[in-house]
C-alpha cells in the first residue's frame, strides 16, 4: 500500500460513505472497507483496473473526471478522496470545487513538485525531472498540472478552502522531521484534509 | 470448437414446461386465466437455494440460452458464450434459469396458443403485456422452483428492463441486478423504429389483421422486413462497414454491364429476414415491441428514477457498449446516475466494441472479464 494511502485512513470515519476518484485497482477502497467498514464507490477509467476492482467486490463506476462529476448529488458522500490524480486532470481547481460540493470533507494527495530533487534536477540539468517517483517524460506524462505544496495552499486560500490537516510523506520513512518542517522542500507527497 | 461435448458447454439440455392455472392479473387490467411457461435450467440448485440466477431474454429470445437440444444441433443457445462450466455465469457454481416469456412463440403461452374461451388461437386478441407482467409470471416460476431470492437477475436490452423491474417490484427477492445494454425507457427514435417494424408486419396482406393462423397464411414478407429494419439498428455503422463494406455479392458496376447488382449487405439482410420470418410469430413480434415501447421504469414513481430506485435493495451492475446506438451508453449512464443519486450500490462499465447493440451477445474480452469479475462477487454472496 502506498504510504500516502496509509496516512489517509485515520481521517475516514468508520462506516462512512467514501468516494474515491481515480481509484485504480481498488486497493485503497478495499483497505478502507476492511479497516473502516466504509461504504465505498470508486471512479476509474482504466479497463484492467476496473476489472480488478470489481473482482475485489467493490462498486466501481467507469467515468472520466475530466468530463465532470455533475451526476453526484451535493453532499452525498462523507469523504471524497483523490489520491495522486490532481496533477493529471484538466482543471484541478474545478475538480476540487466539485469534490467539496459532493463530499462533506475531502482528502487530496499529490506529488510535490517543489521537492528539492525536482529543483536540483531542473536547475542543474535544465530539464524536466524524471525520477522513479515521476517516471514519465514531459511529452508523454499523464501529469499535466504539477504543483508544489505552496501552490496548493495558495489555491486553497484563494478559494476559501479550509485545510483541516496537512500530512507529508518524505523521501524515506526516516525523514518525517525534515518533510514535516520544510514540506515544500522535503515532501515527496503532500496530503491534505480539506473542507469548505 | 462449439459442440455439446465441449467441457465448457452445459451439453444437451431439455426444455421443461410448467402450467399455471391461477389467473395472472395483467397491467392492462385483464387476467390471463391459465398459461404455460417453457424454461431451461443449467447447473445445480444448492441446498440453501441461494445460487439461482434468472436470465431474462430480449425481444426475440427464448428459453434456450445455453447448450444443445440434441447432438446434431449446429448452434448452441443464444447466450452460450456466457453460460456454462468455467464461463462468466459459471454453471459449476450457479443454478441458471432461462425461460421463454409469456407472449412468446417458443413454447410459452402467447398469441399463437389456443384461447381456451374460443378454442381458436389468441392471435391479435392476446392481452398486451408489459415487462412487469413478465416479472410477475417469473415470480411464479421462482415460487414453483422454490427460489425465494435470486442471487442475480440478468438481462440484456429488453431483458435488462425486466431485471430492473424485478429490483423495484420484488426488492427482497433479488440480490444482484445485472443490466446490459438497456435503458429506463425508449427514446422517440427507438419508438419510431418499432413502429416501422410493426407497420411492415401489419401492412403485409397475409397478416390479415393478426388472424393469419385462421387464414392459414404467414406474413413472412412483413416479418422479414421488420427484422431487417431491426437488424440494421442492432449493428453499428463500423460493424456493417467491416462486415460488408460495399462488396458485391453478384453483378458488376462496370460501365456497359447492365446485370443485376446485389451488395453483400442486401443479401445478408434478406437472409436474416427470411430466417427470422420462418421461426418467429408476427403477433409475438407486435406484442414484444409494444412491451418495449411501453416500458418506463419510473412511470409509477412520479416519473422520478431516483425515487424508483430507492425501492431497490440489491446491488447493480450496468454495462453498455460504445457503438450501441439503439441503447446507447448515455441511456445506461442515466441508470447509473439515478442509482448513485438513490444511494444504491452500482458498478458500471462502458465496453469499447464495434458491434453495436449486438455486442451484448458476443464474447468481447473486456465484457467477459467484467461479467466474470462481477459474477465472482455474486457467487461470494450465495
Amino acid at each position: 500500500m502506498r504510504l500516502d494511502l496509509r496516512h489517509i485512513q485515520r481521517w475516514i470515519e468508520p462506516g462512512s460513505r467514501v468516494l474515491d476518484l481515480g481509484c485504480g485497482d481498488g486497493e485503497f477502497l478495499e483497505f478502507l472497507g476492511d479497516q473502516r467498514q466504509v461504504r465505498g464507490t470508486g471512479l476509474e477509467i482504466d479497463g484492467d483496473n476496473i476489472t480488478t476492482a470489481i473482482s475485489r467486490g467493490l462498486n466501481i463506476v467507469e467515468q472520466n473526471m475530466d468530463a465532470g462529476l455533475a451526476n453526484f448529488p451535493d453532499q452525498s458522500f462523507d469523504t471524497v478522496v483523490m489520491a495522486h490524480a490532481l496533477q493529471a486532470v484538466h482543471y484541478p481547481d474545478r475538480v476540487l470545487d466539485e469534490m467539496l460540493r459532493i463530499g462533506r470533507e475531502c482528502i487530496v494527495t499529490f506529488p510535490n513538485f517543489g521537492h528539492w530533487r525536482c529543483r536540483v534536477h531542473l536547475s542543474t540539468r535544465g530539464r524536466m525531472p524524471v525520477s522513479k517517483f515521476m517516471p514519465h517524460s514531459w511529452y508523454n506524462t499523464p501529469n499535466i498540472h504539477f504543483c508544489t505544496v505552496k501552490d496548493f495552499e495558495l489555491l486553497c486560500r484563494e478559494k476559501g478552502i479550509q485545510i483541516l490537516a496537512r500530512d507529508v510523506v518524505g523521501n524515506t520513512e526516516r525523514q518525517p522531521v525534515l518533510a514535516g518542517t520544510w514540506p515544500n522542500l522535503f515532501a515527496t507527497t503532500a496530503i491534505y484534509h480539506i473542507t469548505r | 470448437m462449439n459442440t455439446p461435448a465441449d467441457s465448457h458447454s452445459v451439453g444437451i439440455v431439455k426444455p421443461q414446461v410448467v402450467h399455471f392455472d391461477t389467473p395472472l392479473p395483467l397491467a392492462c387490467g385483464r387476467d390471463l386465466p391459465a398459461y404455460d411457461l417453457v424454461y431451461e435450467t443449467y447447473g445445480e440448485l444448492n441446498d440453501k437455494h441461494s445460487n439461482a440466477i434468472l436470465v431474462c431474454h430480449a425481444l426475440s429470445g427464448h428459453a434456450h440460452a445455453a447448450g444443445y437440444h440434441n447432438a446434431e444441433d449446429k448452434k448452441p443457445g443464444w447466450w452460450d458464450e456466457c453460460i456454462g462450466p468455467g464461463k462468466p455465469i459459471d454453471t459449476n457454481r450457479f443454478f441458471v434459469v432461462s425461460l421463454n416469456n409469456l407472449g412468446g412463440c417458443h413454447g410459452s403461452t402467447g398469441p399463437s396458443s389456443i384461447n381456451p374461451d374460443t378454442g381458436n388461437p389468441w392471435g391479435p386478441d392476446f392481452p398486451p403485456l408489459r415487462a412487469r407482467d413478465w416479472v410477475n409470471s417469473q415470480v411464479r416460476l421462482a415460487d414453483y422452483l422454490d427460489i425465494a431470492c435470486w442471487a442475480a437477475v440478468i438481462g440484456g436490452s429488453l431483458g435488462g428492463m425486466q431485471a430492473m423491474r424485478w429490483s423495484l417490484e420484488y426488492p427482497t427477492r433479488i440480490r444482484h441486478c445485472i443490466v446490459i445494454a438497456a435503458a429506463m425507457k425508449l427514446s422517440a427514435q427507438n419508438l419510431a423504429f418499432n413502429e416501422v417494424a410493426r407497420q411492415a408486419i401489419s401492412s403485409d396482406p397475409e397478416f390479415a389483421g393478426g388472424h393469419y393462423q385462421g387464414h392459414n397464411t404467414i406474413p413472412a414478407q412483413g416479418l422479414a422486413l421488420a427484422r431487417m429494419v431491426g437488424h440494421i439498428t442492432y449493428l453499428s455503422d463500423d460493424a456493417m462497414a467491416s462486415k460488408f463494406g460495399r462488396d458485391l455479392r453478384s453483378g458488376s458496376l462496370e460501365q456497359g454491364d447492365d446485370g443485376n447488382v446485389e451488395f453483400q449487405v442486401q443479401s445478408y439482410l434478406r437472409y436474416q429476414g427470411s430466417q427470422f420470418s420462418s421461426s418467429f410469430d408476427a403477433n409475438t413480434y407486435m406484442l414484444m415491441t409494444r412491451a418495449l415501447d411501453y416500458f418506463d421504469l419510473a412511470r409509477e414513481y412520479n416519473n422520478d428514477p431516483v425515487a424508483a430506485f430507492r425501492h431497490a435493495q440489491c446491488s447493480f451492475l450496468v454495462i453498455s457498449f460504445s457503438t450501441d446506438w439503439r441503447f446507447s451508453p448515455q441511456r445506461s449512464r442515466e441508470i447509473v446516475d439515478a442509482l448513485i443519486a438513490a444511494d444504491r450500490p452500482v458498478t458500471y462499465a462502458e465496453i469499447e466494441a464495434d458491434e453495436g447493440h449486438d455486442a451484448f451477445l458476443l464474447p468481447i474480452p473486456r465484457y467477459v472479464n467484467v461479467l466474470t469479475a462481477y459474477m465472482q462477487r455474486v457467487g461470494a454472496s450465495c
